[in-house]
This record gives C-alpha cells, sequence and structure tokens, in this order.
C-alpha cells in the first residue's frame, strides 16, 4: 500500500488505527478542498447561499481536528509509537491544525462574498481571484495527495509553487491598490477581494507546511524555513 | 460518536490482513544474513572505554554473534536491543568474560578495556569482572545479611583493612544505589528479606561498592513493578555520571528513556548503532525501524 508500511505491525488493530488517522485527514483535507472551491466560487458567482454552505462546513472541519487529534493522542498513549509511526502520529496532529486553519481562511473568503453582496460588486479583481484561486486550490490539491502517497517529490513541488503563488498574490494586490488610487470610491468594495486574496495566499502557506510535514514524515528531516533545492540538496545527502 | 467512528470501515483490520502482502520476516532475516553485513550508523567514538573489533562468539559448532565491532565511551549510557535470541546478552556477558563460564563458548575478535586485551591469556579475570561489574536480571543476593552483601566485594578483593573503612564503603554504597535510607536500621538482616526493587539496588550497591569502571546490566528491570523500575532508571542516570553502563533490555521504551546510544542486534549481528534520539524516531537500517515499531518481533 504504501512505503512505510503502516500496515504491517504485528497488532492488526494498531494497523487499523493508523491507517484511521490516515483516512481522516485526507477527509478533512477534502472537505477543506471544497470549502475552498466553494468559497471562491461564491465570490465570483455572488452566490449567498453557497457561502453560507461554506460557513457550515466549518464546524464540521473543526470537529475532524478535534476528533483526530484525539486519536493522536490515544495512540501516543496507548501505543508510544516510534520511529515512522512516531512521525506519522507527529506529522497527522500538525497537519490537522493546518487544515483547520485553510477552512478558517475559506470561511474568511465565504465571508468576503457575503460581504460584496452587501456592499455591490467590486469593479475589479476577478479575474486575479479566478487565477489565484485555482493555482491555490492545486496547490492544496497537491499537498494532500503527496500525503496520500507520501510523495517526496510532489511535496517538494509544493514548496516550490507556494512560491510563485506568493508573487503571483503581491502582483494581484499592487494592480488593485493602483485601481484604488485611482477610483477611491470602490475601495471598500476592492477591499472585500483584497481580503480573499490574501486568505487565499495564506491557504496557500498552509498547504506548503503540510508538504513540510509529509517529508518529515517520510524522511525524518525537519524542512522548514528551507529553499526548495536546499531540501533536494539534504534529500540526495540522504540517500 | 466521533467522525472517526463514523467514517471508520468497520472491517479495516480485516481486510488490511488480507489484501495486503506481509512484509515476510523470512525477507527481514534474508536482509539480516547478507554476507556483506555492514552496521550502520556511529559504531566508533573517540577515545573509547571499551573497544569490541570484530567480535565473533560461538557456542560449540553454533555461532551466536557475527563479527561485531563497536566503541563504548566513557561514562555513557549504550543500550543493546534486539529480539530474542539476537546475541545481545552474549555480546555483554564477552566484556567481561562471564562466557568464560560456559565451557563449550568460544570468543574471537579484539575486545579492549582501555586498551587491554581482556582475552589476553595471562589476564585474572577477577580484577577484571571488579571493574567491570554485571547486574542480573533477577535480583541474587547472597543469603546473608545487607551488610554483609555489599562489604563481601570489598573484603574479597582487599580494597579495606578497617572496619570504619567498610562501613564507609557499605553505607556509600547503599546510598549511591538508593536503598541507604530504606535499610540502614536494617543492615544485619538478611538480603533475600527485601522487595525485588530493593532486591535489585542492594545487588547494584554490591556492584559499585568494589568501584567498577563499567556496569554491565543485563535486563535489570525485567522482574520489577513500574515503580522499582523508575527507580532503577533514576539510578542509572546518577550512575552514569561515575560509571560507563551497558544495559541490555527487552523495554525499547527502558532503552529510549535510559540510554544515550542504542545497539540493534538481529540474528547475532549488529545492524546498527546510533544516538538514542535518532533510533526512535527515525533509524538508519529497516530492521532496527521493523523492531522498534513492532512489525515483526
Amino acid at each position: 500500500m504504501d512505503s512505510l508500511h503502516l500496515d504491517q505491525h504485528i497488532s492488526q488493530q494498531y494497523n487499523a488505527d493508523l491507517e484511521k488517522l490516515r483516512t481522516a485527514l485526507l477527509e478533512m483535507g477534502g472537505l477543506v478542498e471544497d470549502q475552498l472551491a466553494d468559497a471562491t466560487r461564491a465570490i465570483e458567482t455572488a452566490d449567498g447561499e453557497l457561502a453560507e454552505k461554506v460557513l457550515k462546513t466549518e464546524k464540521k472541519v473543526d470537529k475532524f481536528e478535534i476528533d483526530i487529534d484525539k486519536e493522536c493522542t490515544t495512540i501516543l498513549a496507548r501505543r508510544q509509537p516510534a520511529a515512522s509511526d512516531l512521525r506519522l502520529v507527529l506529522m497527522v496532529t500538525k497537519a490537522i491544525r493546518d487544515l483547520e486553519r485553510m477552512g478558517d481562511e475559506a470561511a474568511k473568503i465565504a465571508k468576503m462574498a457575503l460581504a460584496l453582496n452587501d456592499d455591490g460588486e467590486s469593479p475589479r479583481g476577478y479575474v486575479e481571484l479566478r487565477h489565484l484561486a485555482a493555482q491555490v486550490g492545486k496547490l492544496v490539491n497537491v499537498a494532500l495527495d503527496a500525503f496520500a502517497r507520501f510523495d517526496v517529490y510532489a511535496a517538494i513541488k509544493v514548496v516550490r509553487d507556494d512560491k510563485d503563488i506568493d508573487i503571483e498574490y503581491r502582483s494581484s494586490l499592487r494592480e488593485l491598490i493602483t485601481y484604488m488610487m485611482e477610483d477611491p470610491r470602490s475601495i471598500k468594495r476592492v477591499m472585500n477581494i483584497m481580503w480573499a486574496l490574501r486568505s487565499l495566499e495564506r491557504i496557500g502557506d498552509h498547504a506548503r507546511n503540510i508538504a513540510e510535514h509529509v517529508i518529515y514524515l517520510v524522511h525524518g528531516m525537519d524542512v522548514r524555513h528551507i529553499s526548495p533545492s536546499e531540501i533536494e540538496k539534504q534529500l540526495e545527502k540522504q540517500r | 460518536m466521533t467522525i472517526l467512528e463514523a467514517t471508520n470501515p468497520v472491517d479495516t483490520a480485516e481486510t488490511a490482513a488480507k489484501d495486503t502482502i506481509k512484509m515476510k520476516e523470512a525477507d527481514l532475516n534474508e536482509a539480516a544474513t547478507e554476507s556483506d553485513h555492514k552496521t550502520v550508523g556511529d559504531c566508533f567514538v573517540e577515545n573509547p572505554k571499551f573497544s569490541v573489533r570484530d567480535a565473533n562468539v560461538y557456542y560449540g559448532d553454533k555461532q551466536a554473534v557475527f563479527d561485531v565491532s563497536l566503541d563504548i565511551g566513557e561514562n555513557e549510557v549504550i543500550a543493546m536491543i534486539g529480539p530474542s535470541g539476537c546475541g545481545k546478552s552474549t555480546f555483554l556477558r564477552c566484556l567481561n568474560r562471564m562466557n568464560d563460564t560456559i565451557d563449550i563458548c568460544r570468543v574471537e575478535g579484539k575486545i579492549e578495556l582501555d586498551g587491554m586485551d581482556i582475552y589476553d591469556s595471562r589476564l585474572d579475570v577477577v580484577p577484571l569482572r571488579a571493574r567491570v561489574g554485571m547486574v542480573f536480571q533477577k535480583p541474587n543476593p547472597f543469603p546473608k545479611s545487607i551488610y554483609d552483601n555489599v562489604a563481601y566485594g570489598p573484603k574479597i578483593h582487599g580494597l579495606v583493612s578497617r572496619r570504619v573503612d567498610l562501613d564507609e564503603i557499605v553505607e556509600t554504597s547503599l546510598r549511591r544505589a538508593g536503598l541507604w535510607d530504606e535499610v540502614k536500621d536494617r543492615l544485619n538482616q538478611p538480603g533475600t528479606g527485601l522487595s525485588g526493587g530493593q532486591q535489585q539496588r542492594l545487588c547494584i550497591a554490591r556492584t559499585i561498592a568494589v568501584s567498577p569502571e563499567v556496569i554491565l546490566m543485563d535486563e535489570p528491570c525485567s522482574a520489577l513493578d513500574p515503580i522499582a523500575t523508575a527507580r532503577i532508571e533514576e539510578l542509572i542516570a546518577e550512575l552514569s555520571e561515575n560509571f560507563t553502563i551497558c544495559i541490555v533490555t527487552h523495554s525499547m521504551q527502558q532503552a529510549a528513556r535510559v540510554s544515550k546510544r542504542t545497539a540493534y542486534f538481529h540474528m547475532g549481528k549488529l545492524m546498527e548503532v546510533n544516538e538514542t534520539q535518532k533510533v526512535f524516531t527515525n533509524p538508519d537500517h529497516e530492521l532496527t525501524e521493523a523492531y522498534i515499531t513492532g512489525r515483526f518481533g
């Protein structure tokens, strides 16, 4: 099934417990992906109902976080996991934190959709938003996929692509700021889009965190605050 | 009901068992018996207390330990772990020639204590065993008083001539073993009357009474309850300031708690030696990983 041999403990129950963690994390990730897609679509199509749905899903995501956390505590207490099992449990406790934050950010985007409905459509920014949302959605997807397959190379790609998203975000900001300076009456409405863009950028950061946790899980290497090429170099050294 | 319970397929364990190909023990053993076996990790240290090179141990025709090379640093706590019959206890017993007591046992290779070959035929094993003491799995106090249990070693090794000096050694040793306060008022009572944990600490006191440099411990806590175990582990931490300690244990948590480095043995071979923290979070050898995570036993 995987390179970590999660299913090969003498204790079948232990196999099942770890597999349950993995599945639950992926399910939680799936929910967050839906939230993200729905929230951005809610802005694009001015769909208040969809925005409300995103806010509702957040409660589910929060519950996932609590339940998975509890499961991790149980495994730590009952099994005293070591090596890759320990790394998996540690990684999951961190990854659910990131997913929960991503859920929060998606909810913020949904709130911006509602605000845009109240304040009126923004004259600018929708193209930028759609563009960034597509990139971030892909990033989240690849990060979760990297976890599902324990794929370090996919994880490195996420770390690298997050840099592009940061650049994209900054250039969109510059553009919108220029527009607001030209037309100060639009500031309130454009700001709604800007907040949504900011949330997207934050979601990208959390996806990168998850990718870094995956690298820790598979290779036991802490790669936080290290450039992608440096990560590759260290992996090469380990091999 | 939590989400986890709701989403978890009922028969995960069953399907996992059925659908996946097991990492067969035979495959792992094959990995262990490769002829070009090499220990991974850091086997060697600077200025070692013990330096073992290419140690092979045989019981008659059967080889129990294969080409073990390992340094043990001064005042280091090193833990040896591995499945039953992997050679870890046999290896430990080589370090003070305890295997000499077994007729069919033969030791090859070089084992040096502070640069002195301990298998030199001219060497007297009695002083060697005073320098390298041993604590066994089952507490084995002599059928004598608590006082005599500790005083016996210093007496026969002629370390003291006056009664006051002997008294002092007995008290210091019992204090170091964390037993003094519990037994100071009944030193003349038999050592066998103490509880299991106290008996084990008495044996440790007896071992350190002759001022050894190294203490070998062969599963010192496996017959003790968790509280007595915690006391012994605390003691190991304190003793490591003055003594080099090699401990064989079946409890991986114990190895993780007390040792600085951990050595993993498998089928008579030393597979991996690394800092304990590394071994238990990210071991280098797949067999170490399989063992400490409970993937085979």
